[in-house]
């Protein structure tokens, strides 16, 4: 394996910059500054603990992207294993020693920051994934032996994500996780087959779950079942957008924003209050920005020689996309409330380190793309 | 070779799924846009609208009551100044804390304090709760001095009903109270009603509630999720209800009600051309302020079990029969059908010799017996057995259908009062129809003196008397000042009448409508001889009211007594001869009297009533000559207000 690393050591630093994805950056600044002003929108144009709390995770986290996007992808190839053993380790922590807030274990007291385990786990599925696929024969991929393997490294952390209870960040991890194994050509017709049967198990499914999540998904298919309850903040969310109109209300006008009608606005609604203030046309335009983003990582990947970097690349691409298309959804109340930041947007350190955590392992692949990682 | 193969192999699969992936993406973004659409392009409005029912609630602002004034203007019900104590449900934390602290402050009892619970139970949690709609201002103050310690509570100053002469006017005014659920009902009420606005109970304030109720205001505020009032966005002044004047003269008012003082009865005065009623008083009374802010338990029932029932208005739902006053209208009517002639001599022998009809025997008032009588002596002096034979000889329907002509029997006000009684009026159709029976002789021989059947209310024979005095004018009573009668013209057009046309013949004596302002009588002389015999029955020697008259020819009037008995007298009753006082009270005669004033151009007509008086000449005829002389001094300044002279004011 040392052998490999030779070639990228040719790099000075000045071909690593010139290398860098000018545009990726340029797109996580425009979407940061938009989460600046739209968190300062949900104080009510005040500039006080949420806004300078995002602004400091963001130039910090920001910093930390850039740096590490430095770090050779070999690297991040050989640690990905271990990445996913400390999330999981981490993922135990909180079983045991984590802090709740609202009736949901899901954070780690580290003092600086209150880390939410599942978020990394997020992105380190994904680079696992990338890694053990990365090895793996295309011959090999359809055989069960080597099919078990990656579904009993989604399946664990999904359980321990459940039991916090998190039902969206557990969708999105398995998401993720099944996303890769698609791109790595496992046979359609496990993912049809598999499909029918969480279709079949469905209603068993749901029995299982949380009262509090199944009235969720039961005030997704009617909102008017309790509308002051569990379908408050599907209506008030669809209120605000729909109110938003074409150009929307304006900056700092969101009435239904500032005058607390809207549930968790700097979090998991953030894209409602955006939506309320800048109306259609903004909505569209920062819905542009994120495919604008996902097609930057997918570039990366296609210009990437190994299968880890193109495979982590699409993966993380496809993650971003379900990120923001279940936020979105979720929003528009084309989907149950599951709890699902957007990405970026979102107020949240963990949800913003791991995001940024990922998108400096994209930009690694591309200032190393013509790194080559051996197989065995 | 064989690996790079695969891998070249593997490198296509991955790059051809991320390609499927991607569309699909592209197809899920789609899906998103198009629902970004939906919401904020096609249903744009609904959002909106919903938006605004979020954030934008409405307080309706009660409306100040129109006022309502006496023919010079003044305030007869007024807006006045109180102190009430409100509380802001959605900044109190602990309910239970605060009423126990307000009801340490302003003394409330275990009922009230109840009753503030169930009030709180009905409002929605950002409503106001009135506690109480008027404080002293001594507790108001001391409100204001823990103010800091109540949670929620607002000191306001508002306004509400006050009637400044109190007792003088309810009877025609009336008063206000909490709207009741079957107030809402009526449409005036409903499509203006604001929780807390007083209603009219009775009276002009009921009748009129159309005119004096008058429209809300709505403050629009920005509340917050939490339903805190943000900002005021809009705010609809509200509208005064407008003025209702009425043709009352307050002083005028004041004093009958003074002279009723301590007596169960009734006194109105009308003008006898343009039909305003001037005063019309009924005793006892009560003060309707007391009604306002609800009544009290001790109050009510003071009211309600007083014997002289001070709820009943009696001028127009008192029914009594006219007694002896009925007697110019059966002159009149003997007259009019030339039944008979005024130079007919009856001879009223007294007690010893009553008149007879059939063995029944009908008996005079006057024990000694008048004497040999002619029709204006018989008027004059109240001789009862000279209205026997005339009855008699008159028949009860051609009686009734000149008593109705001249206002008895039906409603005088319209439906301005709920209370309003008809009266009645018999005669043999009514009887058999009625009662099944067929009609008595005897039966029309005690009409002719205003007994038996017959009921008048008091201001119906105050109509009567305008009606004979204007010398035979139908006119339009009312109390409410009508802006669409020309009441110069009015006046005018019937003295033109008067004069021009004095031995007018009408050919309509049967017929018992007739248009407002038009004549109703056959011959004018038959009216001038009955206002010829009033004449003699207060302004000469052996005249039943003689002692009440006015020499003066200003105040000079002319009147009709009348005692109208309550039960039968028997023959035990005529030989023991009793005074008034001791009769038992429910026994005694009631006392009436009816007159207009000045006798030369005269102008009102009154009418009296004393339940239980005794005698008319005695009781009532005093009190409507002191009334008289009230009215006709201020006669020239109500003319001079009423022709547009308003400095006066």
């Amino acid at each position: 394996m040392l052998r490999e690393r030779i070639q990228a050591s040719n790099y000075s630093f000045l071909d690593k910059l010139r290398s860098i994805d000018y545009l990726l950056i340029l797109l996580i600044i425009a979407i940061g500054s938009i989460s600046v002003f739209a968190i300062y929108s949900t104080e009510g144009g005040k500039f006080s603990f949420y806004t300078k709390n995002h602004i400091i995770r963001l130039s910090v986290f920001f910093s930390l992207f850039f740096v590490l996007s430095f770090v050779r992808v070999s690297t991040w190839y050989k640690n990905a294993y271990l990445f996913y053993i400390v999330g999981l380790i981490l993922l135990i922590t909180v079983l045991f020693f984590g802090i709740s807030a609202s009736g949901a274990t899901r954070w780690i007291n580290l003092y600086f920051l209150n880390l939410q385990p599942s978020e990394l786990m997020k992105i380190a599925v994904i680079i696992c994934f990338a890694r053990y696929y990365h090895r793996i024969q295309s011959s090999d991929i359809q055989s069960y032996k080597f099919l078990i393997q990656p579904i009993f490294l989604l399946i664990i952390p999904c359980y321990l994500v459940i039991q916090q209870p998190d039902l969206g960040t557990s969708i999105l991890i398995a998401g993720s996780g099944i996303a890769i194994i698609w791109l790595a050509g496992l046979n359609i017709k496990y993912f049809v087959y598999s499909g029918l049967l969480l279709l079949v198990s469905l209603p068993f499914a749901i029995s299982i779950l949380k009262p509090y999540q199944k009235s969720r998904i039961l005030t997704f298919f009617n909102p008017d079942r309790d509308p002051l309850g569990a379908g408050y903040q599907i209506i008030q969310s669809k209120i605000a957008i729909g109110s938003g109109g074409f150009f929307g209300k304006g900056y700092l006008k969101g009435t239904q924003s500032y005058l607390e009608f809207l549930p968790e606005k700097h979090t998991d609604f953030i894209f409602t209050l955006f939506s309320e203030e800048f109306g259609f046309l903004g909505s569209i335009i920062l819905l542009f920005l994120y495919v604008l983003l996902i097609y930057r990582i997918i570039n990366v990947g296609l210009v990437s020689r190994s299968f880890f970097a193109k495979l982590y690349c699409f993966g993380f691409a496809t993650a971003i996309f379900l990120y923001v298309f279940v936020n979105i959804a979720m929003v528009l109340g084309m989907l149950p409330i599951v709890g699902a930041p957007l990405p970026i947007m979102s107020y949240g350190g963990s949800s913003l380190l791991s995001i940024m955590l990922g998108l400096s392992i994209v930009m690694s692949c591309k200032i190393y793309n013509q790194e080559q990682i051996s197989v065995y | 070779m064989l690996n790079r193969g695969r891998n070249i192999e593997k490198g296509r699969v991955i790059t051809r799924r991320m390609f499927i992936l991607a569309a699909a993406k592209i197809l899920l973004f789609a899906g998103i846009s198009s629902r970004l659409y939906n919401l904020q392009i096609s249903d744009r409005e609904k959002y909106k609208i919903l938006s605004d029912k979020n954030r934008i609630r409405e307080w309706k602002t009660p409306p100040q009551r129109g006022i309502i004034v006496d023919n010079f203007n003044k305030e007869l019900a007024s807006n006045d100044r109180v102190f009430q104590l409100h509380l802001i449900l959605d900044e109190i934390n602990d309910f239970d804390v605060t009423i126990f602290k307000i009801k340490n402050l302003i003394e409330l009892d275990q009922f009230q304090i109840k009753k503030l619970y169930k009030k709180k139970e009905r409002l929605k949690p950002w409503d106001t709760l009135v506690v109480s709609d008027n404080l002293t201002w001594e507790q108001f103050s001391k409100i204001n001095l823990y103010l800091h310690e109540l949670e929620g509570a607002k000191p306001v100053l508002s306004t509400s009903r006050f009637y400044p002469y109190a007792n003088d006017l309810v009877h025609i005014v009336g008063y206000v109270g909490d709207a009741s659920p079957k107030d809402l009902e009526k449409p005036e009420i409903k499509e203006n009603f604001v929780p807390g606005l007083k209603v009219g109970k009775y009276g002009i304030e009921n009748s009129q509630e159309k005119m004096l109720i008058g429209n809300y205001g709505i403050k629009r505020y920005e509340v917050n999720a939490s339903g805190k009032r943000i900002s005021q966005i809009d705010y609809i002044k509200e509208r005064q209800g407008n003025k209702v004047n009425l043709t009352i003269d307050i002083e005028i008012q004041k004093y009958a009600q003074e002279l009723l003082k301590a007596k169960a009865g009734s006194i109105c005065a009308m003008d006898i051309y343009t039909g305003e009623v001037v005063a019309m008083a009924s005793s006892p009374t009560y003060d309707p302020n007391k009604f306002t802010h609800g009544i009290n338990q001790k109050d009510w029932q003071e009211i309600r079990n007083n014997p002289l029932k001070p709820l009943i208005n009696k001028s127009i739902a008192g029914l009594y029969s006219p007694g002896s006053t009925f007697k110019p209208l059966v002159a009149l009517a003997a007259l009019e059908y030339g039944i008979l002639d005024p130079n007919k001599t009856i001879r009223c022998k007294g007690h010893k010799h009553p008149y007879e009809l059939y063995g029944v025997k009908y008996h005079c008032w006057k024990k000694e017996g008048h004497g040999y009588m002619k029709l204006r002596n018989a008027i004059k002096q109240s001789c009862d057995i000279y209205f026997y034979e005339m009855a008699r000889l008159l028949g009860v329907d051609k009686l009734s259908i000149i008593a109705k002509r001249y206002g008895l029997g039906s409603n005088v006000l319209g439906d301005l009062y709920n209370d309003e009684k008809n009266g009645l009026v018999p005669d043999t159709k009514w009887k058999r129809r009625a009662l099944e029976q067929s009609w008595y002789l005897g039966e029309t021989v005690i009409n002719g003196i205003g007994q038996g059947y017959i009921q008048t209310t008091p201001l119906q024979l105050c109509l009567m008397t305008a009606q004979i005095a204007n010398g035979g004018y139908k006119i339009k009573p009312h109390i409410i000042k009508d802006d669409f009668i020309n009441y110069k013209g009015v006046i005018n057009k019937i003295k033109l009448d008067q004069s021009n046309f004095p031995l007018h013949e009408r050919n309509y004596l049967d017929d018992i409508n007739v248009e407002y302002y038009q004549r109703m009588y056959h011959k004018k002389s038959n009216i001038n001889f009955v206002l010829d015999a009033m004449f003699g029955s207060t302004n000469e020697q052996y005249g039943t009211s003689y002692r009440s008259r006015y020499d003066d020819p200003k105040y000079q009037f002319a009147g009709k007594t009348g005692t109208s008995q309550v039960r039968r007298i028997t023959d035990l009753d005529r030989e023991l001869d009793l005074d008034t006082e001791q009769i038992e009270y429910k026994k005694r005669d009631h006392a009436l009297y009816v007159a207009f004033a000045p006798y030369k151009n005269p102008r009102y007509a009154i009418s009296v009533i004393i339940e239980h008086g005794g005698s008319g000449s005695k009781v009532a005829a005093p009190l409507a000559s002191k009334l008289i002389k009230r009215i006709i001094d201020r006669h020239k300044l109500r003319e001079q207000f009423n022709n547009g002279n308003t400095s006066l004011a």
